[in-house]
């Protein structure tokens, strides 16, 4: 009965006034700002991230997991009731979500998210507690060169499910790698790319990366789009299901949680994915699949049950072998960097308290964002009208002062502006971001393993596939690249992307 | 030769750029063996997959088989000042002190808007001024510069 043992644990380190304070505020920041259009969830936590910078680590781990699902909760909200998708993943919500309010059942379709979100959660939650404990087991057994290869199949596994054009998102992904060499080597303590810039020997801040390509570029792409703040507002009526509904959401629920949990764990996986994965299936399966489009009921109960799954369960690689899975969990990487505290299966040994904290912290902040959201649904629509003209200052100003507040520099606000420049440029270039900021966070990580490695084999580099879980590892990225380049996989795939945008 | 996909010639060419840049300046460093590896060695090599991974990327643009695609204008003119506040913040934050940069971050950066009034950005500049105050140097005891330097 370990598992319970350290679940008291957790629920005796989450249960105390501070973190449960922490975990609200999170939670309340995280729908707040989900609930805004035109902020995504990356920017959400890099812009809220120097809030936490005077928290001790668990509790600004615990305030940051809050953000993250309260800004998946709150990218709903505003799906179903303005056809706006907060965030990606709810862009599937909006779908049916929408076609209900407009029929008058909107806030019934709020209920099935939220009710959905929240038992899917909890699921999530369970899993992730009891995968953890083995997962972490199997870490301990890597050497530097099964660390790599992970690593090979995490990138290559990020890109194969997430983005639409492979081979571009490869090259992000190596640029990012690069990026994140900037700074001096560790090795050798040569200042690599620093060109006798004394700031730049310490390499680039994730910080600065993340606001600049998601944030200030995500601003620049707004106002070029040039719409005028105004829009239409279906009234919330009433919140209370028939029996009919309740028979129609559950299956839904249950279907979507499975999706969820699965693909949360896969690299690469995430929200979005699993969102969009649950839709389909629900097509297929529902009995009512004519109704899809029209405001079918299971069309928001599976995917939203889904999105927040797979945002649970996608703590799981971070927490066990300290590989983020997607871009939200690299931006975690970077708040525990920052906290000391090193990504992987050490974790959960030397600080059990933070590990099994997080977890049952997580479990809480479910209960609060229902909480929350279903009685302030009222004052969540009223925040919808301030227009992005008043918005977006004000998230320039809250960057500027995250960026600089990282390391008191004002060199770190340059770089910043500059990665804004760059991001706009890849968004024309229909070059994703996302898989950028993956290598990024993973560059040090991935050449330090690379030379450990063949230090080891004294240069061998047969190494890599000559040590079984080493090869079955690149095996597995292999395969998904050649499972993606077949002709008939390659065409759904196209059209599934589409369909996305 | 035609640029069937004027996206992915763009990217082909950055990817290049970056590679170069990258791999060339590596060149720079140790480069080691693999056995021992210098502080050049992951670098150029990463740097070498990048360029031919761009150039890749670039002939595939000119392919008849790819599907057209245009870049759509670029908006220089908001990227620009967007930017351009966010730099000029930087700049006078030393000097003019937390409270003004921001309140001209604020006022530069909203004028970027097709929508922009000068009351609203007003209204809008006092209550961040105040708001961020409250929060980040009250609240979580953050350190800047508050006033211009003159007055201190």
């Amino acid at each position: 009965m370990e598992l319970l043992n350290n679940l008291s644990l957790g629920f005796e380190t989450a249960f105390t006034m501070q973190n449960l304070l922490y975990c609200f505020i999170g939670c309340l920041l995280g729908t707040l700002i989900g609930v805004l259009p035109g902020i995504g969830p990356i920017a959400t936590i890099a812009m809220l991230l120097p809030a936490t910078y005077a928290l001790p680590p668990i509790a600004a781990l615990i305030m940051l997991a809050g953000i993250y699902y309260g800004s998946q909760y709150g990218g709903s909200t505003t799906a179903i009731l303005l056809n706006i998708p907060g965030e990606t993943s709810s862009v599937v919500t909006a779908i049916d979500g929408y076609q209900m309010a407009k029929r008058g059942r909107g806030g019934l379709a709020l209920f099935t998210a939220g009710m959905g979100s929240f038992f899917a959660g909890c699921v999530a939650t369970l899993i992730l507690a009891g995968f953890a404990a083995p997962l972490a087991e199997v870490a301990f057994k890597f050497g530097p060169a099964e660390y790599f290869s992970l690593m090979v199949l995490g990138l290559i596994g990020a890109v194969v499910l997430a983005s639409a054009s492979l081979i571009k998102a490869v090259g992000m992904i190596l640029l990012g790698l690069l990026l994140g060499l900037i700074g001096t080597d560790v090795n050798s303590g040569v200042a690599r790319y620093s060109f006798d810039i004394p700031q730049l020997t310490d390499g680039i801040g994730f910080v600065s990366v993340a606001m600049g390509v998601f944030g200030f570029a995500e601003i620049m792409l707004n106002l070029e789009k040039k719409g005028s703040g105004e829009s239409f507002l279906n009234k919330v009526t009433t919140l209370i299901p028939a029996w009919s509904d309740i028979k129609r959401m559950v299956p839904s629920i249950l279907r979507g949680t499975t999706i969820g949990s699965l693909l949360g764990i896969l690299p690469g996986g995430g929200a979005a994915l699993a969102a969009f994965g649950a839709y389909t299936v629900e097509k297929k399966a529902s009995k009512h699949s004519d109704e899809f489009g029209k405001g079918a009921i299971e069309g928001v109960a599976g995917p939203e049950a889904a999105n927040n799954a797979a945002a649970q369960t996608s703590f799981i690689p971070l927490l066990t072998l300290g590989i983020p899975p997607n871009a939200v969990m690299a931006l975690m990487v970077g708040a525990m960097t920052i906290h000391n505290i090193q990504p992987g299966p050490q974790v959960m040994t030397s600080n059990p308290t933070l590990f099994w904290g997080l977890i049952a912290s997580m479990w809480i902040g479910n209960i609060m964002l229902i909480l929350l959201n279903l009685p302030l649904i009222g004052i969540w629509v009223k925040l919808l009208k301030i227009p992005y003209r008043m918005l977006y200052p004000a998230i320039l100003v809250f960057c500027c002062i995250g960026v600089y507040t990282v390391n008191n520099s004002i060199f770190d606000i340059f770089i910043t502006a500059s990665f804004g420049i760059i991001g706009y440029m890849f968004f024309k270039f229909g070059c994703e971001p996302a898989p950028l900021l993956l290598g990024f966070v993973l560059g040090p990580m991935m050449e330090e393993n690379f030379r450990r490695a063949l230090l080891l084999s004294r240069g061998d580099f047969t190494t890599f596939v000559t040590r079984p879980l080493s090869l079955s590892l690149l095996i597995a990225a292999a395969l998904l690249l050649i499972i993606v380049t077949l002709p008939a996989i390659k065409k759904s795939r196209e059209e599934v992307f589409t369909e996305e945008l | 030769m035609n640029i069937r996909n004027k996206k992915d010639f763009g990217a082909g060419i950055m990817y290049m750029v970056f590679g170069l840049f990258f791999a060339l300046n590596a060149l720079n460093y140790k480069m080691g063996t693999a056995a021992k590896m210098g502080p050049g060695y992951f670098p150029f090599w990463l740097g070498a997959l990048l360029t031919a991974l761009g150039f890749f990327v670039l002939l595939r643009s000119m392919s008849s088989k790819n599907t057209k695609e245009d870049i759509g204008g670029w908006n220089w003119k908001i990227v620009i000042w967007i930017a351009g506040s966010v730099v000029l913040y930087g700049l006078l934050l030393p000097t003019l002190g937390f409270m003004l940069s921001v309140f001209i971050l604020v006022l530069v950066s909203a004028s970027a808007s097709h929508e922009f009034t000068w009351k609203s950005t007003v209204l809008n500049a006092i209550f961040l001024v105040t708001f961020t105050y409250l929060a980040f140097v009250q609240g979580l005891n953050l350190q800047f510069p508050l006033l211009p330097s003159f007055l201190e």
